[in-house]
């Protein structure tokens, strides 16, 4: 492999204006602490792109790993040549050998941000297409579908030469958006909302409601599970509150009529997260809330619910089929986990027939049946076990010796 | 006790012993039972196929634990056979398979399939254009066993895998029982849909197999009854002896990185010294074999016997494959490789792995030379 150096490249980044500084350095710090587990990198920081240095590592894990990382558009495989344009041909040689097996045609892309550089990019494309040409054998230049596009990129720290990228995550660096709790069933959608959330730069807290006995340790070890996959793409860590919820559970079987159980539990744990949310320093809500999948997700049924607060509600999968959410899903590696067979507690407390078009003033008359609600609402906040996650930690240290 | 037959069986790591013995005591519970006990056995069968996932560079879903060599071969030969019939009923594979899949293969011919098995060469390679040629556009499988277990002889997997690229619907399985721990077969890299391996051909325990099968590879499976194994193989798992084949793969390919060299040079020795010795031939190529087998062939002399006559020096060795040893008459391998039926009836396995020293082989070679005066004398 003569690949020596990779140039990860920003995503929307640079429409940010004044921002911008603040957000290159969020990234930067999320690149580093991935990069972590891999030893003798080098990398640095510049106007447009972070460049890591291999120093002989090979490169497959590195770009899987900044695969997982918000902010970055692309990752391209580079050789360094210095600024000289026979140097810069024979590297664009090595390059375009590289990645063109079994394929045709090519194109040379350059471009020239050094502008002492006495070759400009038009003829940087001549000269290196030439040279290219002439020492290749059945070739041939395609400028509108080359199969392989070779980036001539001239810069004072030296030319950059590649000819294979691999696709970012996109979205903004982790950390720019603020903070959102994210309430966590266990399911196969509310991760999936984890995950685009934090697309968009917002860092997440997990929030889970638990029923021991009525919820097993293993329902609650699924969420833990779903939360330290998504540690991946967190730039770190993430915080999980696990809500005491029996209690309330019992009493809402006790004092609401089955029909609108369902939507008084969802009222108060909205409520409860908001506590939540206060207390952590977020700003929203998120879910994995989808129009028209179950009962509690109808128009009529949201309406309703989130009658209880102020926050915003950030729902990244509402308009998503099923189909969609379940791909990312696999994509994101919380799939295999999300399917493991426990009840929750959405699914343990669920009525036979619960409204799907209940309305708001039935269900503030209803809740008022439980006139303690504030104290118990209260009594949960309080009493929320809250888990740190790491990523590449595992919670299982237990088992290490027998593995 | 000088121990070469490591091909038939290795002997269990002592840490592997105390795994099994621990999981057994304390997590003795059935992992698909809800209760608690039945939970903490589940993770820990859980945080064991992530171990051996992580091990063989896959993904957790992509580990289906089975009870060993035979049954991984078994289900991934009948599995693919049945489940993609109605796309070909063509399958190809080698003439130098083990009996698991050799049988397999025979069996699925009685069944109507159609079988192409490929021939091999005085190394015991198959020939990559021979392959090319036999691909026809129903065939489903090509199946081939990575190092030999008679002979060490090993296919050049990758290139078939490059081959196969080009045919994006016939699956890929590769019976890696040998090759685990001694000789590289990075399974994404080289395109293989499915792989075999075996734990006590690692220092592990008897009756514990995993079967690799990639992500979107659906298999017919050939034990039903459970939702066990994503519902490729039912019936309870085996928590002890797969929490201690997890940790047998993790030793055996921490001992590979430090000591294949050691391996090579033993085997070098051994080669060596019996290539002097009159009347011995060496049926194991010298250039494309695994740094742990040795075979050779001792002119007029029942294996047998000298088997029976080491085995008294406390030096243990076997003729070919464990599994078919006790049947006599030639080694069908061998003889596929053109050997004869004269070499072909009196081959000798030695087979080494990380607990074997030089110092052993010197003592081995000694043994064996010793032995066979003693029975020449007898025979005249």
């Amino acid at each position: 492999m003569i690949y020596d150096h990779l140039v990860v490249r920003y995503g929307e980044l640079s429409l940010k204006g004044k921002n911008r500084r603040h957000f290159e350095s969020q990234l930067f710090e999320t690149v580093k602490r991935k990069m972590r587990p891999f030893q003798g990198l080098n990398m640095s920081k510049h106007f447009d792109r972070i460049v890591i240095e291999l120093n002989g590592q090979s490169y497959e894990p590195i770009v899987k790993s900044l695969q997982d990382i918000f902010g970055i558009h692309s990752i391209s495989l580079a050789v360094r040549a210095e600024n000289d344009l026979e140097a810069i041909q024979k590297a664009a040689l090595i390059a375009l050998n590289e990645a063109i097996e079994g394929k045709k045609t090519f194109k040379v892309t350059g471009k020239r941000s050094l502008k002492s550089f006495p070759v400009n990019s038009m003829q940087l494309n001549q000269e290196v297409g030439g040279y290219l040409l002439r020492n290749t054998e059945g070739l041939t230049v395609d400028v509108h579908n080359p199969d392989v596009n070779v980036k001539v990129e001239v810069k004072d720290t030296g030319t950059y030469i590649s000819s294979k990228s691999f696709e970012g995550a996109g979205g903004l660096p982790i950390g720019v958006g603020g903070k959102a709790m994210l309430m966590l069933s266990g399911g196969i959608d509310s991760p999936v909302a984890g995950y685009l959330t934090m697309k968009r730069g917002v860092r997440i807290e997990g929030v889970h409601f638990h029923s021991p006995p009525f919820t097993s340790e293993r329902a609650k070890q699924k969420v833990i599970d779903l939360t330290q996959e998504l540690t991946r793409y967190s730039g770190g860590k993430i915080k999980l509150h696990v809500v005491p919820f029996t209690k309330i559970q019992q009493t809402i079987k006790d004092k609401i009529p089955s029909s609108y159980s369902m939507t008084i539990m969802r009222r108060v744990m909205l409520r409860i997260t908001e506590r939540l949310a206060e207390n952590n320093h977020a700003m929203a809500i998120a879910n994995g809330e989808n129009l028209g999948q179950v009962a509690s997700q109808t128009m009529h049924s949201m309406y309703a619910i989130n009658e209880v607060t102020n926050m915003p509600i950030l729902r990244p999968v509402i308009t998503m089929d099923k189909l969609e959410i379940m791909n990312i899903s696999h994509r994101i590696g919380t799939y295999d986990i999300s399917i493991r067979p426990y009840e929750d507690c959405c699914t343990i407390f669920l009525p036979s027939a619960p409204k799907t078009k209940p309305k708001r003033e039935k269900a503030i008359r209803f809740e008022k049946n439980i006139e303690n609600l504030e104290e118990l609402i209260e009594e949960a906040v309080n009493d929320v076990e809250t888990l740190i996650l790491e990523e590449g930690k595992s919670t299982d240290e237990t088992f290490d010796d027998l593995l | 006790m000088i121990y070469l037959d490591n091909s038939a069986t290795t002997k269990p790591y002592k840490e592997v012993l105390d795994t099994f013995v621990t999981v057994s005591e304390k997590y003795f519970a059935n992992p698909s039972s809800l209760h608690s006990k039945g939970g903490e056995a589940e993770k820990l069968l859980g945080q064991a196929r992530k171990s051996i996932a992580q091990l063989l560079e896959v993904a957790s879903s992509e580990v289906v634990f089975n009870s060993g060599g035979t049954e991984g071969n078994n289900i991934a030969i009948k599995g693919i056979a049945f489940q993609h019939q109605n796309r070909g009923k063509h399958l190809i594979t080698s003439s130098v398979e083990h009996a698991s899949s050799h049988e397999s293969f025979q069996y699925l011919e009685s069944q109507g399939f159609e079988i192409t098995y490929l021939p091999v060469d005085q190394d015991g390679l198959i020939s990559l254009e021979d392959l090319e040629r036999s691909i026809r556009p129903d065939t489903i499988l090509v199946s081939l066993i990575h190092v030999n277990n008679e002979t060490g002889t090993i296919q050049p997997i990758q290139e078939i895998g490059k081959i196969l690229k080009e045919h994006p619907k016939i699956f890929f399985h590769v019976d890696n029982v040998q090759g685990v721990g001694k000789v590289d077969l990075p399974l994404k890299e080289w395109g293989i849909d499915l792989c075999t391996i075996s734990a006590h051909k690692i220092h592990g325990l008897k009756g514990n197999g995993i079967l690799f099968v990639k992500n979107g590879v659906s298999i017919s499976s050939l034990f039903t009854g459970g939702e066990q194994e994503l519902k490729k193989r039912a019936g309870t798992e085996n928590v002890a002896g797969i929490v201690a084949m997890a940790k047998a793969l993790r030793l055996i390919l921490q001992e590979s990185k430090e000591k294949k060299e050691n391996l090579f040079e033993i085997k070098q020795f051994l080669i060596e010294e019996l290539r002097s010795i009159d009347g011995i031939d060496i049926n194991t190529s010298m250039k494309y074999s695994a740094p742990h087998i040795i075979n050779f062939s001792v002119k007029g002399i029942k294996p047998e016997v000298l088997i029976h006559s080491l085995d008294k020096r406390d030096v243990y060795v076997s003729t070919r494959s464990a599994c078919s040893s006790k049947q006599g008459g030639a080694s069908r391998i061998l003889l596929e490789m053109g050997l004869g039926e004269n070499r072909a009836s009196t081959a000798i396995r030695l087979s080494t792995s990380y607990g074997n020293s030089l110092k052993e082989a010197e003592k081995a070679i000694k043994v064996i030379k010793e032995e066979l005066l003693n029975i020449k004398k007898v025979m005249r």
